[in-house]
């Protein structure tokens, strides 16, 4: 099974095996990771699982559509051009070692 | 200090509520106790997702079991709080156990309202609040074929489009003259009405239903739905979304204040200091409605919920976020900002033959809300400029050169 590794703002770092098809959100809310909140349920709503991703992955992702834009301006910590909503990415074998920071705060 | 605190209800008011006390550093003990028997978990998805088997079990539990655990959560399960005696500060449960509490949180939630019609209680009426109730939407949707759904407010729609997405044959029947007549202008009524008509959705307006006929002698299985007017649609399944009573019985015979709900003031507290009322059960004052509402919204259980934890760890603060809702049928997603019962004009930024538009809501020349179909850039500038109280005009509003975001204070 692919792993995402997400790097706390501390620098600790947790690695999770996500099954492909499910979003980087739900794989941290159920694994605990903490600072990824989810509160809508992953429909691009809240911006409560906001992440920054290592840059050599960003041309792996999908792009950005216009509701994840929108939220991307509301996060609660800074945007960054590396900035993404968890629940927005779904995992792939192509993602195999997917490596994000969680900001400070979430709200 | 010693007794903790004391959750009546495990939905998302009540679950955020001990997630945010934990986050907030308190430290005492926290029991959370819910009727259902399941976890803490997402209604929004039980109409949608879930019924469509889009999103699985796992995925709507709002948090797994381990987190409970690890953050010294009791959640009691299946059982229910049948009493509050406030002068011990103690609540008796269903189950015969009692529990005392230093600050207690009703976050009861609220119960479907009844179609009060004969041959409401056939088999084949169902209704869908809880996991339970969803499920066995989903199961009795996979052998039906004619769908009757009562109610044209959100999640009578949501239900509508989900079934018909299923490719079953749907009728929406609403009482009022146009669809989810409460929340939204008429020009998002029609947009809707129009959107599920294409999609193949019969929908009928000013629809009193009288009865629902069925097999009383045999199988006592619904068969079709009459209204006053003598029309009469075929169902093998009726599906009754016609809003909710909120739980409010377990705080009135307490004693406590109680009208359309849980009376709290701006803190969320109760006519009793010790005891706090929040999401579906609390009538709040809310100022963007400008008096006491009842708002039934994953935005209100959990903002509420972040305040009232903020409250009990000392840190009161007025209740004062914007509301926001949604509601997702087919592929079209309408974002609600603000509330805008009470408006006097309405304008329209975009393109509602394009699917793509928003309403701006004005009292007295204020904006109060923004309704946003498919134009979530809009509805997050909404939000900021409501929350901002941002000077913004109809006539800006209307006009799509004029970049709204520029406006926020």
């Amino acid at each position: 099974m692919p792993h995402v590794v997400f790097i706390q703002p501390t620098g600790e770092s947790q690695t999770v095996d996500v099954a492909s098809g499910t979003s980087l959100m739900t794989a941290a809310v159920k694994h605990g990771v903490e600072g990824i909140i989810g509160e809508c349920g992953g429909v691009c709503m809240c911006a409560t699982c906001h992440i920054y991703v290592r840059e050599d992955f960003l041309d792996k992702l999908p792009p950005i559509m216009d509701t994840e834009e929108a939220v991307l301006d509301v996060t609660n910590a800074e945007r960054l051009p590396n900035s993404r909503l968890s629940c927005q990415i779904k995992m792939t074998e192509a993602l195999d070692g997917l490596t994000v920071t969680i900001p400070s705060s979430q709200r | 200090m010693a007794d903790g605190c004391v959750i009546v209800g495990a939905g998302q008011a009540g679950f955020e509520t001990a997630a945010a006390l934990r986050a907030e550093g308190y430290q005492e003990s926290i029991a959370l106790i819910g009727d259902e028997p399941h976890l803490p978990y997402q209604r929004p998805p039980l109409s949608k997702g879930f019924i469509l088997d889009k999103q699985g079990m796992d995925e709507i539990e709002l948090r797994p079991s381990q987190f409970f655990s690890d953050h010294r959560i009791d959640v009691l399960t299946g059982d229910r709080v049948t009493a509050i005696d406030r002068a011990r500060k103690r609540v008796s449960l269903a189950s015969g156990a009692s529990r005392s509490y230093d600050a207690l949180v009703l976050a009861c939630g609220a119960r479907n309202r009844q179609l009060p019609v004969p041959g409401a209680d056939l088999d084949g009426v169902l209704y869908l609040r809880t996991l339970d109730e969803s499920r066995t939407v989903k199961e009795r949707l996979h052998d039906a074929n004619d769908i009757v759904v009562v109610g044209g407010g959100f999640i009578g729609l949501e239900i509508a489009a989900s079934a018909r997405s299923l490719g079953k044959s749907v009728t929406v029947l609403e009482a009022q003259p146009r669809l989810m007549p409460r929340v939204v202008a008429p020009l998002v009524s029609a947009f809707y009405d129009a959107l599920h008509s294409g999609r193949g959705v019969t929908v009928v307006c000013n629809a009193s239903v009288c009865e629902i006929a069925g097999d009383i002698a045999h199988s006592r299985h619904a068969r079709s739905v009459r209204l006053d007017n003598g029309q009469s649609y075929p169902a093998d399944l009726v599906v009754v979304g016609i809003g909710v009573v909120p739980n409010a019985e377990l705080a009135r015979d307490a004693g406590l204040d109680t009208g359309n709900g849980i009376v709290v003031d701006e803190f969320l507290q109760t006519s009793d200091p010790a005891i706090y009322a929040i999401g579906d059960c609390a009538e709040h004052p809310n100022p963007y409605a400008g008096c006491r509402v009842r708002l039934e919204s994953v935005q209100n259980a959990a903002d509420q919920a972040r305040a009232v934890a903020a409250a009990i760890v000392g840190r009161r603060v007025p209740y004062a976020a914007v509301p926001w809702f949604w509601t997702d049928q087919f592929d079209i997603r309408l974002q609600m900002a603000g509330l805008s019962h009470g408006y006097d004009e309405a304008v329209t930024r975009g393109n509602p033959d394009a699917q793509k538009f928003s309403v701006y809501y004005f009292k007295q020349s204020r904006l109060i809300a923004v309704d946003s179909i498919n134009r979530p850039g809009d509805h997050i500038v909404a939000r900021r400029l409501l929350a901002s109280h941002a000077p913004v005009t109809p006539e800006q509003a209307a006009d799509e050169k004029v970049n709204l975001k520029d406006l926020r204070i």
